[in-house]
């Protein structure tokens, strides 16, 4: 990968037509952004924005589902699932920053059942990485890449913007 | 291992028993309260269960009756997909003559997960925190005179639901208070988590002065008790004391120590009021005042399911 490639304005703006071109379909007439906490959410607030869409986008926390809990107990920093219109019926978009093993995907897609049943769900994340633990993919990337299994990418506020960073794990 | 010094807590000071809360910093807390807050809204999903517990078994153990505790309790446990079994212990294996830790091991050998105490003896949830497996956890669900954690808890987060910052506060706690466990845990928690002003309100004989040690203010006149206070909590006012000549009558004592509107007209215009329950209409409190547009009652009991979720599932996720 290039630093370019990495770029979040750049990803940014191939994400925004890839959703716009999606919510134009009819199938996605009413559909609702979802971003999932932290990153997702900081992404799916832009993207209403961008689009000129009313309202504050949906927020959704995987920490009720997650598989990891036995090993890593309950996190209270997470900001719990805020969902402003009824998911029952609805298209839902669910936003994410990177999408890797899927687990996360995975604990979001159960948590949201807990508040209806959708319509139809898609995935839509800035940056598709190579790891997938699960059989989950992304219908809308910014990006698809491969890092190896020792690097962790996400998605920083750092005050003025965003940027999408490396760092070991 | 148990850490000798901090018995619910594990070496990297995170909380694996709930037995008390004297001793837990306020960082765990707030951390308690914060957790909560999500399951709050739990209630209101067309699913109102999460999987955090799931394939765990909670253990009632009410050697003492409770069964407005124990069903909060096993409300929570359900919510968080446990499974709950409630053993009358108090009619079985005691009554037969078995020890409280042979009891325990029993049980153990069922594989419980997680076990609610309520004992009438002091510190009896401490003795089956030292001697179970060390997987299993510990909620103390009220021990003697001694301690109620998760009511404390409860009456915290409320009190943080409506007043926001703790460290601005007057709270008045009115009553029995040296035979209540309620008392002296929220007396702990008001002082953890920075309430500068903590008054013990009641008479001679069940408000005694070596309370000051604990940080609170102690009256015995009820009026300068309550005055220009945000936070009225009302005691239970027990039968039994009546008889023990520790009171004259309840009427004398409603007349004295009874939350009536007149009085509470004395606390801040918004000051909220709130009890443990069982409420005793006209004994500590009247009905106007219980019903009335101060009282958070209520909301306590619904908050109660929310806290003792939170104190299982972040027990559940810490390791001995």
């Amino acid at each position: 990968m290039t630093a370019l490639a990495l770029d979040y304005e750049t990803l940014y703006a191939e994400l925004l037509a890839q959703v716009r071109a999606l919510l134009m379909r009819p199938e996605w007439v009413g559909a609702q952004l979802v971003g999932i906490w932290s990153g997702g959410a900081w992404l799916a607030q832009q993207l209403q924005r961008d689009l000129g869409r009313d309202g504050a986008p949906g927020v959704i926390s995987s920490r009720l589902h997650r598989d990891d809990f036995g090993q890593r107990g309950l996190s209270s920093t997470a900001d719990p699932t805020k969902l402003p219109q009824s998911i029952d019926g609805a298209p839902v978009l669910l936003v994410d920053d990177v999408l890797w093993t899927g687990r996360t995907t995975r604990a979001v897609l159960n948590e949201l059942f807990d508040y209806g049943r959708p319509a139809r769900v898609a995935l839509a994340v800035l940056v598709d990485r190579n790891g997938r633990e699960l059989p989950i993919e992304a219908q809308l990337a910014a990006a698809r890449i491969s890092l190896p299994a020792t690097q962790r990418l996400h998605l920083r506020a750092d005050g003025v913007g965003f940027k999408l960073e490396v760092e070991a794990c | 291992m148990l850490s000798r010094r901090h018995p619910q807590l594990n070496k990297n000071g995170e909380l694996i028993h709930l037995l008390s809360i004297e001793g837990l910093p306020q960082s765990v807390l707030t951390h308690i309260l914060d957790t909560a807050s999500t399951f709050v809204s739990v209630s209101d999903r067309d699913v109102k269960k999460v999987p955090l517990l799931r394939g765990k078994s909670v253990f009632n153990l009410f050697f003492e009756n409770s069964t407005r505790t124990r069903t909060t309790f096993e409300i929570a446990a359900k919510r968080l997909s446990a499974d709950v079994l409630n053993l009358d212990i108090a009619r079985s294996s005691t009554a037969k003559g078995e020890t409280l830790l042979d009891t325990v091991a029993n049980l153990s050998a069922m594989h419980a997960d997680m076990f609610v105490v309520r004992h009438s003896e002091s510190g009896a949830p401490y003795l089956i925190a030292q001697h179970c497996a060390p997987h299993v956890h510990v909620v103390n669900a009220g021990d003697g005179r001694h301690s109620h954690p998760t009511q404390g808890l409860l009456d915290m987060y409320t009190i943080r639901h409506y007043k926001r910052d703790f460290t601005q506060l007057s709270v008045a706690i009115v009553g029995d208070i040296v035979h209540s466990r309620v008392a002296r845990s929220d007396i702990h928690a008001l002082a953890t988590l920075g309430v500068p002003d903590i008054r013990a309100v009641g008479p001679k004989t069940l408000v005694p002065g070596d309370l000051r040690e604990m940080g609170c203010r102690v009256c015995h006149d009820m009026d300068e008790g309550i005055a220009d206070c945000d936070v009225v909590i009302m005691l239970r006012l027990q039968n039994e004391r009546m008889n023990g000549a520790l009171l004259p009558s309840s009427g004398e004592y409603f007349q004295h120590y009874g939350l009536t509107e007149a009085r509470l007209a004395k606390a801040k215009a918004d000051c909220i009021v709130m009890h443990p329950g069982p409420i005793n209409r006209g004994v500590e409190i009247d009905s106007r005042v219980a019903d009335g547009p101060h009282s958070v009652i209520l909301p306590q009991v619904s908050f109660g399911i929310a806290v003792r979720m939170a104190v299982m599932a972040i027990l559940a996720g810490n390791e001995a």
